[in-house]
């Protein structure tokens, strides 16, 4: 086995490009999990496998604010330790505590927004957050570059539209105007898998508001019924919403879900689970309405 | 890479010789480096008590792909300090009795002095969420807390004794 650790954006397409089968390392958080319990084996001395790892390549860990755009570029490489602090705290709050529920402080400074989204994990916990926000990603080999919908990346249980020679480059996540969060239920208060997950994110100007759900279903699911139920009946003047409404927007998107039974909870509480949150996050995004 | 790379540990060059690319730093520390202070136990990022210091990042190092940290500094608690004067932290959590079986204590004691170095005056809540990856089943936290506190209050006397 080869470990690859290029410095550049060009150097490590050059060594992707050269080993198509390359696996990828971002932060390790997933991929060396499954080294160390030999789900993932590598035989010795040499199999002829190459680990290309990118936590060193500048162009991946930096971001930048398009300003006239309204997005934030997300390098694939940026951690969720950067994502949680300011100033990307201001710009994408949901994100932001998404991002300080990943695991434990160790795990945000290692583990990338990226590497979230190549494993597409059921509960990622960046991944409701991105298609709440209609996130869209970027991809680059050295035949170019393509960039799609997030929503339309994840394609199943750690599946998704990346092809061999492909890496992720970037994430561009539209900057919004309204109150936005994420809301999360495990078996403890830290260092948790999500048992259930939600986004909610508006956008006052647009008279727009997003739900996700995150480990209801084998990838992100987004909520139109209740999306469409809410904007309807949320006051746009004075930023509320009647507290029976906000409970009709939680058992919609509850409906949207498509839980299962497994070793973490069941179907039946993840069901429940998510319209609790759905409820409480358009309550915080609308307040004011338990008048 | 061949299998033999160097790593930059506690401020010298060490070399890694006819290992298995595949392995994680905490193999490499303990096995290949003789440096026993980082512990494995979960080996999955759970636990934290493999904490290591890599690029001045506080990371598990079971999670880090050893021939991958070529080039970075990598600090872990025999770096802290000279063999024999134990840092700050580490008398301060002697002085509490923040130490019972002592599994966890590297992992927190290189947690809370790159949580001191980064945040000089951290409340509770603060030292509560930072140090939430490191598991310790004996204590109950109060005193490895106590100990953080300890040394947060020492540093500020220290440095407005300098001052003045």
């Amino acid at each position: 086995m080869t470990v690859l650790v290029p410095t550049s954006l060009d150097e490590a397409i050059a060594g992707l490009a050269a080993n198509g089968g390359a696996t990828l390392l971002a932060g390790g958080t997933d991929l060396m999990v499954e080294v160390n319990e030999g789900h993932r084996h590598f035989p010795w001395p040499d199999d002829g496998a190459t680990i290309i790892a990118l936590h060193r390549v500048p162009e991946l860990a930096t971001w930048t604010y398009d300003v006239p755009a309204a997005t934030v570029v997300l390098g694939a490489g940026v951690t969720w330790a950067t994502i949680e602090q300011p100033p990307l705290r201001d710009l994408v709050p949901a994100l932001a505590e998404a991002a300080r529920t990943v695991g434990s402080p160790q795990i945000r400074n290692a583990g990338t927004v990226g590497g979230n989204l190549a494993t597409c994990s059921p509960a990622g916990d960046g991944l409701p957050v991105l298609a709440a926000l209609d996130a869209d990603v970027t991809l680059l080999s050295a035949g170019g570059r393509r960039t799609m919908p997030v929503r339309d990346f994840m394609l199943g249980v750690k599946r998704t539209a990346l092809q061999p020679g492909e890496l992720i480059e970037s994430i561009t996540v539209p900057v919004l105007q309204g109150w936005q969060g994420y809301s999360k239920v495990g078996v403890r208060n830290a260092m948790v898998i999500a048992t259930a997950s939600a986004c909610v994110a508006t956008d006052v100007p647009s008279r727009s508001i997003r739900i996700a759900l995150g480990s209801v279903a084998p990838t992100v699911v987004r909520c139109p019924v209740a999306e469409q139920f809410a904007v309807e009946r949320v006051d746009w003047d004075a930023l509320t919403v009647d507290a029976g409404d906000a409970v009709e927007f939680g058992r919609l998107a509850a409906a949207a879900s498509r839980p299962i039974d497994d070793h973490r909870s069941s179907a039946e509480y993840r069901r429940h689970a998510v319209a609790v949150m759905a409820q409480r996050l358009l309550q915080r995004a609308f307040p004011g309405g338990e008048r | 890479m061949s299998e033999h790379y160097t790593l930059h540990v506690n401020g010298v060059e060490r070399a890694v010789q006819d290992a298995w690319v595949g392995e994680n730093l905490l193999y490499v520390l303990r096995e290949r480096l003789g440096l026993m202070a980082a512990k494995g136990a979960c080996e999955q990022g759970e636990c934290g008590s493999c904490s290591v210091l890599v690029g001045g990042n506080l990371v598990c190092s079971c999670l880090v792909l050893a021939a991958s940290a070529v080039g970075e500094p990598i600090v872990t608690v025999e770096g802290l300090a000279p063999p024999g004067a134990p840092s700050d932290v580490q008398q301060a959590f002697v002085d509490c009795g923040a130490v019972q079986c002592g599994f966890c204590t590297p992992g927190l004691i290189i947690a809370a002095h790159d949580l001191l170095d980064r945040t000089p005056e951290p409340t509770e809540m603060q030292i509560r969420e930072e140090l939430s990856g490191n598991v310790c089943r004996c204590t109950g936290y109060g005193r490895i807390i106590e100990a953080v506190q300890q040394v947060a209050v020492a540093r500020r006397t220290a440095d407005a004794g300098a001052a003045s």
